[in-house]
């Protein structure tokens, strides 16, 4: 799924916002072709601004962008959103026709489709995202979960290259995050490059490889999730919590339980729980 | 203890553009706008039943402005309640329109303010500031008005991990300081569950369960729910299921290495 073959390059990227705030500073950044990265830091850190880079919505004060080798400076921002597809935080500042199948539609008009190719598109992918019950209702009108499933259908139906979300379990229930899990390992399974922002430790532990740290408009680590998201320092310095598992494990050893690992995931704490309590019913 | 009666018993609908009857979500924030009176003052619809609160005053005949005082609401999304040019106006908004005397008023904002921790965004514009700070700055406008219930839909849904475990803190200092009822809609089930005494459950517009936090984290409706459960419920399950485990679950992560010991 991964190649080594950098789709993104970023080199030595500066952005001032026009009111002086330094948003960007000397950013390096490669991530391969089929990756899935996750993007953390606290509010503030520079994260929306680093993706807002990607499809040209600013412009970099210093420094170079690649996508596939290609410098992205000259390049429109409709040329860079056919190859970089954005899912914003708050859908409705993406969502404004007056149905959820105009959405899609509108969507798909900007990478010249004849119109039968349209009406196919938008049907299989209303299908694929269970919105289809939802087809004439204005997008105004769905629950909170039901708008951000729009606007993620509404950038996957044109199916670029590398999605990025920006925090996509917010305000999500457990079936519909389900739903989202499932949807990245699918675009993965097509070679898609994908970049996440979130600030669930949870979701990014167990799911996100690789996590790039954020704070104060730089990368202050970047590495295996397992390991930067352990790393007490960093996480005190970046307004993250330690994972739960992790907590959870430290106030066992506090209590005199045994240590076996450094970091610990889910699996290894069931394991470890199971045990524990194995060997107290076998005493008994 | 202030307490909301009936609410479970209210059914809402929203009327659609083309007029069918239909529930959305699972009903949530409708709920939450009923106990103001937002429903059935403000949206209009199809609306039967009855909301009364502790002093026997009902969300139908008393007007919004007088409810506001009662119970204050922080939506999800601060930008839709954030109108003022900066930060300090808009904290005095609420309190300028119900005519407190100016020395009250400054009072209250800094109370409100340093329990906020936004001293030093008092000058700045609402829109200019992040979401986690803008959510904190709603917070604030809500907490002057010294609501006897303080009602917050996913207040923590904008914030990083730190600054959402801060603001559930806070609430629950709140809550302890000035003995108000706090009800919050979440989907952090991790954050909150230490902190709450009682859980509403809803599904397709209906309460399903309304009881005590240990009692209904360990029923069936909890574990059926499309819940984010913590992970540490998520665990215990599972050695539950095996028949490691045979105490309830805890909702805390201190509860849980207790029930380890």
């Amino acid at each position: 799924m991964t190649s080594e073959i950098p789709i993104i390059m970023m080199r030595d990227i500066d952005y001032i916002y026009p009111n002086g705030t330094e948003a960007l500073k000397k950013i390096n950044l490669n991530i391969s072709k089929g990756e899935l990265v996750g993007i953390m830091g606290k509010n503030g850190a520079g994260k929306t601004s680093l993706i807002r880079t990607l499809n040209g919505l600013i412009k970099p004060t210093q420094g170079n962008i690649y996508i596939e080798n290609e410098n992205i400076s000259s390049k429109s921002i409709a040329n860079l959103s056919e190859k970089v597809g954005i899912i914003f935080q708050n859908p409705f500042h993406q969502l404004f026709a007056n149905s959820v199948e105009d959405e899609i539609k509108f969507s798909l008009k900007s990478i010249s489709l004849d119109k039968e190719k349209i009406q196919i598109r938008t049907d299989h992918i209303l299908n694929q995202f269970d919105l289809e019950k939802y087809r004439t209702r204005s997008p105004l009108n769905l629950s909170g979960g039901e708008s951000k499933k729009l606007a993620i259908a509404s950038i996957i139906c044109r199916d670029p290259d590398i999605i990025v979300f920006d925090e996509p379990t917010l305000g999500q229930d457990a079936k519909e995050i389900e739903f989202f899990i499932n949807l990245i390992k699918n675009e993965r399974k097509r070679s898609k490059t994908i970049i996440i922002i979130t600030h669930n430790i949870e979701f990014a532990y167990e799911y996100l490889p690789r996590t790039i740290l954020m704070a104060d408009g730089q990368i202050i680590a970047d590495g295996p999730t397992k390991e930067v998201l352990n790393n007490e320092f960093l996480i005190s310095n970046t307004s993250l919590v330690l994972p739960q598992i992790q907590q959870f494990y430290f106030a066992l050893l506090e209590q005199g339980f045994q240590e076996v690992v450094d970091k610990m995931s889910k699996t290894e704490m069931i394991n470890y729980l199971r045990n524990i309590l194995k060997k107290r019913y076998s005493k008994i | 203890m202030t307490r909301l009666r009936n609410a479970s018993r209210v059914r809402v609908y929203k009327e659609e553009q083309d007029g069918r009857k239909n529930e959305t979500g699972s009903g949530k924030t409708t709920l939450i706008r009923c106990m103001n009176g937002l429903i059935p003052q403000f949206y209009t619809g199809y609306y039967k039943g009855k909301v009364e609160l502790w002093n026997g005053r009902n969300t139908v005949e008393t007007p919004i402005a007088d409810l506001s005082t009662e119970i204050g609401i922080v939506f999800q999304n601060p930008e839709n309640q954030l109108i003022a040019m900066n930060v300090e106006h808009e904290i005095a908004f609420g309190l300028e329109n119900l005519g407190i005397p100016i020395k009250e008023i400054s009072k209250r904002i800094k109370e409100s303010v340093s329990l906020t921790e936004i001293e030093h965004i008092l000058d700045k514009a609402p829109f200019e500031l992040s979401g986690g700070e803008q959510q904190r700055v709603a917070i604030a406008s809500i907490l002057v008005l010294e609501p006897k219930i303080l009602i917050l839909d996913e207040p923590t849904a904008l914030l990083d991990p730190y600054m959402a475990k801060k603001i559930i803190n806070l609430l629950n200092e709140i809550k302890n300081e000035k003995n108000i009822t706090i009800i919050i809609s979440e989907h952090r089930l991790d954050l909150l569950l230490p902190y709450t005494q009682e859980i509403i459950l809803m599904k397709c517009g209906s309460v399903i369960e309304h009881g005590n936090c240990e009692k209904v984290i360990n029923g069936k409706n909890f574990q059926t729910l499309s819940l984010n459960k913590p992970v540490i419920y998520s665990i215990f399950n599972i050695l539950k299921n095996e028949n490691l485990y045979y105490k309830n679950i805890p909702a805390s992560i201190p509860e849980a290495v207790r029930s380890l010991k």
